[in-house]
């Protein structure tokens, strides 16, 4: 039973730090009678969490969708630019340092163009999550491919191989680690996107995203209600981040019997 | 048949060359400083060589002589500024190429690894899967097809490398200091091994390497390159019996043709 034993050992210590943070949290705001609004005690977010179930979760949804399709869009075309990127040192040398310019500057910055180009909306929400997401893909994948040994490229040469399978069958191959490094920071990269483009671009028709919900409740000053929302964007992270990660080891698993 | 075969098939009839080389010169442009300056670097001044089909041919030399990118223009990896290379087989598959290490891809089983170039060549997978296992047979290495590089052995590894360069039937093949990385028991084996295959296939071999003894111990002709800019300083045949096994390495003789080769390695200049 050394896997059970080893599940309660990797669960444990985490759920008894958030249990003895939450108590020494409920007790301080309970004790120094902090005004709600300001810092409300766990048991008040929990109930505000309960009664605005619905607004929670529809804005969960919304708001995972947005970051969902940033991200897939960051994935393919981050793949897709390191593919071009590596495929001359000339292109690279002209096109990487925009790139770059891109991963500088401030999302908040550029939203509003998004608002103008797409409307506001889903789609500028997306498109938010796409540019802060897509930068560690390019690089990583890049890093990747660049990192194959000239002597495997010799060899593909020496057999005739065409330019899709050196493409296929080498480069993308060889750099999997790299780009599933890149495709787990990104997801992470993306909720956040998301949510900073709610913050400019999102009041639209529909059911808003937790980005509006917590400018909302902090307009109202129901802080219970913006810490269960800041809550879900945590979950979300990390549902994303979970999803990625066993898809990577799904794909890898060649990998990883090789690094064993 | 193996036992008929002559150490000096040319003394009785024209043998067709595998590989012609002549006048061949490279040089390569480092780059030095900011601005774009450039030193040239004369690599192979002037190589003459050409090999007869089916034999087993050493090229020593000091390290960093240029030995690597010779083999590299026979195997048309890199082209030579100046001169001709002529190679008789040029059809995908009939060159194969070892390399210093076994470059294997991590990500593929043994298995995947070697009929990796019958796969290029978009081989069907039922007469890729026959060729594989023939392959790993030739190296003793069919109980390790299904696992992964990383879980080998370095003399695995270079078994599985020689499997692969072999899975295609090749005419002619280039080895670059294959077994260099290897450990002398592990080395002495493969070499004994190499030979085998050589005689099977009727192989024609061109084996670079720095280590005398396994130059000696291998090559029925051996070439000495000097050291940069190479050229050759010493081309004759190693002074013992056809059929060599691993008693071969305690005889006189072989101390005598090792001799011979490490005074023309001395004699080279640079």
């Amino acid at each position: 039973m050394s896997t059970s034993r080893s599940f309660v050992a990797i669960t444990l210590p985490p759920f008894v730090a958030a249990v003895v943070a939450l108590a020494v949290w409920e007790g301080a705001a309970r004790a120094l009678s902090v005004p709600a609004y300001l810092l409300p005690p766990p048991s008040a977010v929990a109930s505000a969490a309960v009664g605005d179930a619905s607004a929670l979760a529809g804005a969960c949804v919304t708001t995972g969708l947005a970051s969902l399709v940033g991200f897939l869009a960051s994935a393919v075309i981050g793949v897709a630019v390191a593919i071009g990127l590596a495929s001359s040192r000339i292109v690279e040398r002209g096109l990487y340092p925009y790139a770059v310019a891109l991963q500088t500057v401030p999302i908040v910055a550029i939203a509003p163009l998004l608002v103008l180009w797409c409307g506001a909306g889903p789609r500028a929400v997306a498109a938010s999550a796409f540019i802060v997401s897509v930068f560690p893909v390019i690089t990583n994948s890049l890093a990747g491919i660049r990192a194959v040994e000239p002597a495997l490229r010799d060899l593909f040469t020496l057999y005739g191989a065409s330019r899709s399978q050196v493409l296929f069958k080498l480069e993308l191959a060889h750099a999997a680690p790299q780009i599933a490094t890149g495709l787990r920071i990104a997801c992470g990269l993306s909720v956040i996107g998301a949510i900073v483009g709610e913050f400019v671009a999102g009041f639209s028709e529909g059911s808003p995203g937790l980005g509006i919900l917590v400018m909302t409740s902090y307009r109202q000053l129901r802080t219970d209600l913006l810490f269960a929302a800041v809550g879900c964007s945590a979950l979300l992270g990390m549902l994303m981040f979970g999803m990625v990660s066993a898809a990577s080891s799904l794909v890898l698993r060649r990998w990883y019997v090789a690094a064993r | 048949m193996v036992a008929a075969r002559s150490r000096w098939p040319y003394i009785c009839r024209r043998v067709p060359k595998a590989v012609d080389i002549r006048g061949v010169r490279r040089r390569f442009r480092i780059p030095r400083g900011l601005f774009g300056a450039e030193e040239t670097v004369l690599a192979l001044d002037g190589i003459d060589l050409s090999i007869e089909e089916g034999s087993f041919v050493a090229l020593i030399g000091p390290s960093g002589c240029g030995k690597s990118t010779l083999l590299r223009i026979v195997a048309g990896l890199d082209t030579p500024d100046e001169g001709t290379v002529e190679v008789a087989a040029r059809a995908r598959g009939e060159v194969a190429y070892v390399f210093q290490d076994a470059h294997l891809l991590p990500w593929r089983s043994v298995a995947a690894n070697v009929a990796l170039p019958l796969e290029l060549r978009g081989v069907p997978r039922e007469e890729r899967d026959a060729k594989v296992l023939q392959a790993l047979e030739e190296v003793e290495l069919s109980d390790a097809a299904t696992r992964y590089p990383a879980e080998l052995s370095g003399g695995m590894r270079m078994r599985a490398s020689i499997a692969r360069a072999l899975v295609t039937r090749p005419k002619l093949l280039l080895m670059d200091e294959p077994f260099a990385a290897l450990d002398e028991l592990t080395r002495q084996r493969l070499d004994e091994r190499l030979l085998a295959l050589w005689r099977e296939h009727h192989l024609t071999v061109l084996f670079v390497t720095h280590a005398i003894f396994e130059a000696t111990f291998l090559a029925e002709r051996a070439v000495v390159l000097s050291g940069r800019p190479a050229h050759v300083v010493h081309d004759a045949a190693v002074e013992l019996p056809a059929v060599r096994t691993a008693a071969t390495r305690g005889e006189p003789a072989f101390a005598r043709a090792a001799g011979t080769l490490l005074a023309a390695l001395d004699q080279g200049p640079g």
